[in-house]
């Protein structure tokens, strides 16, 4: 009998901390913020990208101001949307913050259009070397906001099953975050005029 | 049976989506693999030897995956679930590339390990894709175009990490501690087999080397505390063995030994992958 308590005891010692899941939901939000920590960077690295592109595209295609003006203005609004990791659990913030990002999606798509109709710009080589780099860092984007969502997934499932929504609402009151929806400009393809 | 029947429904449906879209990701066979065969054996060999070499000097990992076809697949998102699946470069440093080309789509790309981002850019993947690969594989050279493409990227990693300082150095270090924390499991738990409080003094004096050898300079106090605590430890240890069947057989202790290396095969080293790299098209 003596021998069962021990164990018991020596259990509950071992599992105290892990079987109620108070350290893997901390580790899960963590992981999300480590995951929006690469989505932020990606984005942070599409907008410095483009006042380059819009210098080298002015040069070839005056005419096209209206979409480039499009691109300056998105840009800008993107850098007037802060977004701290405090703020995930904010529905609206987040849907802010890809609202804006979306708009300068969109701009860009639409300048790439235009560009199209530019072969001297095309074959420029500054110019094949940033659609490069635009091209790169939209797939970075891609891959961070997806596996943000899947961070997010998996961190929301955990504070949400038993024994861990006990322990959430009990000690650690940690809030559900929201992850990315589907792009609305992306759904939407530029128009292409002849 | 209605029942049933839904139950077999609701296992099977999620399992579709699977079935229908997912272009499965085949098994990492060596630094070249040429499932769409496309290049000469003695090509596949020359590169090879040069890839083998470079991950000998620079741990650096670069691989080469044909495929046939991406069957509907956005080359992109393919690519990154290569990446995700064979963890090419070197776990915590990320220096892996592959160089992905799908045959039938005429589509190439280099993704590029988070390690390697800052000397191969989206940039130079893209200048070695448009300058090196397409223009050979334009005109049907694909031998031609991958060894150019490859001995570009070999070219522009070079010298950017160096191999041993990584590998070898970590498990020595960490490896007299980890020993003698696993004799000292074994002899509490044969000792604490012939009498629960031998089990306890051998945690009691075990515990305080062990912290020793690990943390030279303990102070007197920190070991004081340990050797408590060991002897609890050694306590609980021998009522554990002693309850897994009485004198130490030696079942339990399968999970240490054999370090986990395999040996002669080719496998990735565990590095990940963020995006970076650049696509393109012949």
């Amino acid at each position: 009998m003596k021998k069962l308590t021990a164990v018991i005891f020596a259990l509950v010692c071992a599992t105290a901390f892990s079987g109620c899941g108070y350290n893997t939901m901390q580790a899960g939000e963590e992981a999300v913020f480590a995951a929006w920590g690469d989505v932020e960077a990606a984005y942070q690295r599409r907008g410095d990208l483009v006042p380059n592109l819009v210098e080298v595209v002015k040069g070839y295609a005056k005419h096209e101001k209206d979409t480039l003006t499009a691109v300056t203005e998105a840009r800008a609004r993107v850098g007037s949307v802060q977004m701290s990791k405090d703020l995930l659990n904010d529905p609206a913030s987040i849907t802010k913050f890809q609202q804006a990002q979306g708009e300068l999606s969109g701009a860009l798509q639409r300048l790439m259009v235009v560009v199209e109709r530019y072969p001297d710009l095309k074959a420029n080589q500054n110019f094949m070397d940033l659609q490069n780099q635009l091209e790169g860092t939209e797939n970075r984007i891609n891959v961070a906001r997806v596996r943000y969502n899947k961070a997010v997934q998996d961190f929301n499932t955990s504070i949400r099953i038993f024994p861990n929504s006990v322990t959430n609402s009990l000690l650690l009151h940690l809030q559900r975050k929201e992850p990315f929806k589907a792009e609305e400009t992306a759904k939407a393809a530029p128009k292409i005029q002849f | 049976m209605k029942k049933i029947l839904l139950c077999l429904l609701c296992a099977i449906v999620p399992l579709l989506p699977a079935l229908l879209f997912a272009l499965d990701v085949p098994p990492l066979k060596a630094h070249v693999n040429d499932y769409a065969g496309m290049m000469r054996p003695d090509t596949v060999n020359m590169l090879e030897i040069n890839l083998a070499e470079l991950e000998k000097t620079d741990s650096t990992q670069i691989v080469v995956l044909t495929i046939p076809s991406l069957e509907g697949e956005v080359l992109e998102e393919y690519s990154i679930k290569v990446a995700e699946s064979w963890k090419i470069g070197q776990q915590k440093i990320d220096n892996g590339v592959i160089l992905l080309v799908a045959r039938d789509d005429r589509k190439v790309r280099i993704e590029v390990g988070r390690g390697l981002e800052g000397k191969l850019t989206d940039l130079m993947s893209g200048r070695i894709i448009r300058n090196e690969i397409v223009p050979q594989f334009k005109q049907g050279d694909f031998d031609g175009g991958i060894k150019a493409g490859v001995g570009a990227i070999i070219a522009t990693v070079r010298g950017e990490y160096a191999a041993e300082a990584h590998d070898e150095k970590g498990e020595k270090q960490g490896s007299p501690a980890v020993t003698f924390a696993i004799i000292l499991y074994i002899v509490s738990s044969i000792l604490g087999g012939i009498k629960k409080i031998f089990g306890g003094v051998a945690g009691a004096i075990g515990l305080p080397i062990l912290a020793l050898i690990a943390f030279p300079g303990a102070s007197l106090a920190i070991l004081a505390i340990l050797a408590v605590v060991g002897f609890a430890l050694g306590m609980i240890v021998s009522l554990i063995s002693g309850i897994g069947g009485r004198g130490f057989s030696g079942g339990g202790f399968g999970g240490f030994s054999g370090g986990g290396f395999s040996g002669g095969g080719f496998s990735g080293g565990g590095g990940s992958f963020g995006g970076g790299g650049a696509s393109g098209s012949w």
